[in-house]
Formats: C-alpha cells, structure tokens, sequence
C-alpha cells in the first residue's frame, strides 16, 4: 500500500501521518512537497496532515487548498482514490471544495488539546469497515478552529446521505452538546464525500496508533484502511 | 484603483469572536448588540473603469477572499 502525505510550509503532524503509516503499519509512506504537481506513482492513500499551514493566513486551509500538489489530490479524488484529511487537513479539504462545510473557530474561542470519543456513525467506509456503527474510540483534538459549520439545508442533505462519518459523545456513546467540545453542530466531528473516498476528521487518529505513545484508539482507521487494501 | 473588500460572516453563523468583543464593550458600560468581526482587505487593482475593476474584484472574492458557506463580501472601490 502506498501512501503518500502532502507537507505544506507549517505543516506539523505529517510526522504524526509518517509514523503511524510507515513505521506502524508497515505502509510505502512518502512525503511530497506541496509544490510537486503529481503525487507518486500508484499512490493509494494520500493523508492531509495537520498543522497550521501558511500560518492559517486567511482562513485555515485557504492557501494551502490552491497548492500546486493539490490538484493532484483532486484528481486522485475523482478517480476514486483515497484521500483523508486530519485536522488542518480537513479544513484543507473543506476549501478545496473536496468536502462540503467549513471549520469554524471553536465556540469558547479557546485552543484545545484534550482526548474525545467519537462514535461511528458510518461502518461502510474504507476509512471504517474494521469497526462497527456505533463503536466508540478514543482519540486526541488539538485545534482552535473545529466547529463544523454548514448552511442548514446543506446539513439537511448532509445527514440524510449519512455524510456524516464520526460524532463526538460521551464514553458509553451518548450523543448531546455537552460532548461537543468545540460548538460542531451536530456534534460533527467528521465527515465524508458523496462517493465515500474522501472522509475530514478533526480529531488526530494518526496520534493514537503507537502502543509505545499511549492509547491507540485511532487503530481502528488504520485496520481499516489495510482491510480496504487487501481486499482491493 | 484602491479597492476595500469587507468580508463579514453570514447572518446566522456564530461569531464567538464577536460575542467575546461584545461582553467586553459590556463590561465598560457600553450598550451594544449584535457585534460582529469580520475582515477588511485594501489592494490596488489596475484599471480605470470602475465596472471591469469591480467585476475583478469580485472574482477575488469567489476564487479565494471569501469561503461562501460561511461568509459574504462587499465590495467598495474607492
């Protein structure tokens, strides 16, 4: 399995992506400078790091979303190949049009850090088919910017075509606002495209794979993924 | 000509940042609602017409200045 991971200038958990893909999981990881133009040959997995790419100038992910790399990754996308976002990774996503929303500032205004656990909303994904809907795992955020935004209609549709992916909750799995730790509506904490191959998250599954780091409540993607892998 | 785009979140979208602002103004005694913060971006777009430099301007804002699910632009060129 190849993976490759676009490193912007303030990129800062494409490490994070680096060990859990290659030295965790054993993948083919190579990281491509967001000035490349063409992910490497038979790319499988391309991993949207977290961090604070161009400083979040703008808005977060702005700038980085018009890198000349990710025209690559869009092409990727439409072909069908993978493609997750993680953190400044999903605000990547969200405004390079590849997922619908955006990432707003967090409704306490605060920078958290802190272990959430989300619930498994879609079963069916690359990103998921090792767990079941309505596992809980637990997983670390670290961001300013999470609250998951959209224009009421959009999130209509959004959740009928169950777009949504993971929702925070409490550790027996209890959805409701007081598990929300950034104003996400509907407690959103992840979501994917129409065709199920690109899927956001803002919590940092790839910092919980390494039984040497602490808990590896984030294994469950990464099992997934190879699960996905060896079937295809 | 110098152009100001004035990014503003979209009604209806929360503005912690605002809020904050807000209990601010408050805790001096102020008497205000609904403060909003947004984003005032200056630049000079050549050109002399006032339509085609607007129009431009515009197309900024839908390539890049402005994300629509959450925020709205006015344009002032001046």
């Amino acid at each position: 399995m190849r993976v490759a991971v676009p490193v912007f200038p303030g990129s800062n958990c494409d490490h994070d992506a680096l060990h859990a893909c290659g030295t965790v999981m054993g993948w083919d990881t190579i990281p491509v400078w967001h000035q490349e133009t063409r992910l490497p040959e038979n790319t499988e997995l391309v991993i949207i790091p977290g961090g604070f790419s161009y400083g979040d100038y703008l808005r977060c992910g702005a700038i980085a979303a018009l890198s000349p790399i990710m025209a690559d990754v869009k092409r990727h996308a439409d072909n069908g190949g993978l493609v997750l976002g993680v953190c400044n990774g999903f605000q990547i996503l969200c405004e390079a049009q590849l997922l619908p929303g955006a990432l707003l500032r967090n409704e306490s205004l605060r920078f958290i850090h802190a272990d959430v656990h989300l619930r498994v909303e879609r079963a069916d994904l690359p990103f998921t088919r090792a767990m079941k809907a309505g596992d809980v795992f637990r997983v670390p955020i670290a961001h300013a910017e999470g609250n998951f935004t959209l224009q009421p209609e959009e999130l209509a549709d959004l959740e009928a075509r169950g777009g949504v992916a993971f929702r925070y909750c409490s550790a027996a799995g209890e959805i409701g606002e007081a598990h929300v730790p950034n104003g996400a509506v509907n407690g959103i904490a992840g979501i994917t495209n129409l065709k199920g191959n690109v899927l956001g998250m803002m919590p940092h599954p790839e910092r919980a794979v390494d039984p040497k780091l602490g808990p590896t409540g984030g294994l469950g993607i990464f099992r997934s993924l190879a699960e996905a892998f060896a079937r295809a | 000509m110098k152009v100001r785009v004035s990014v503003q979140l979209k009604p209806g979208i929360l503005d912690p940042q605002g809020k904050a602002v807000e209990q601010g103004l408050h805790g001096f005694g102020f008497e205000v609602d609904h403060v909003r913060i947004g984003r005032l971006i200056e630049m000079d777009v050549p050109g002399t017409d006032l339509a085609d430099v607007k129009a431009k301007a515009q197309a900024m804002c839908d390539k890049l200045l402005v994300n629509p699910v959450m925020e709205k632009a006015s344009i002032e060129v001046l």
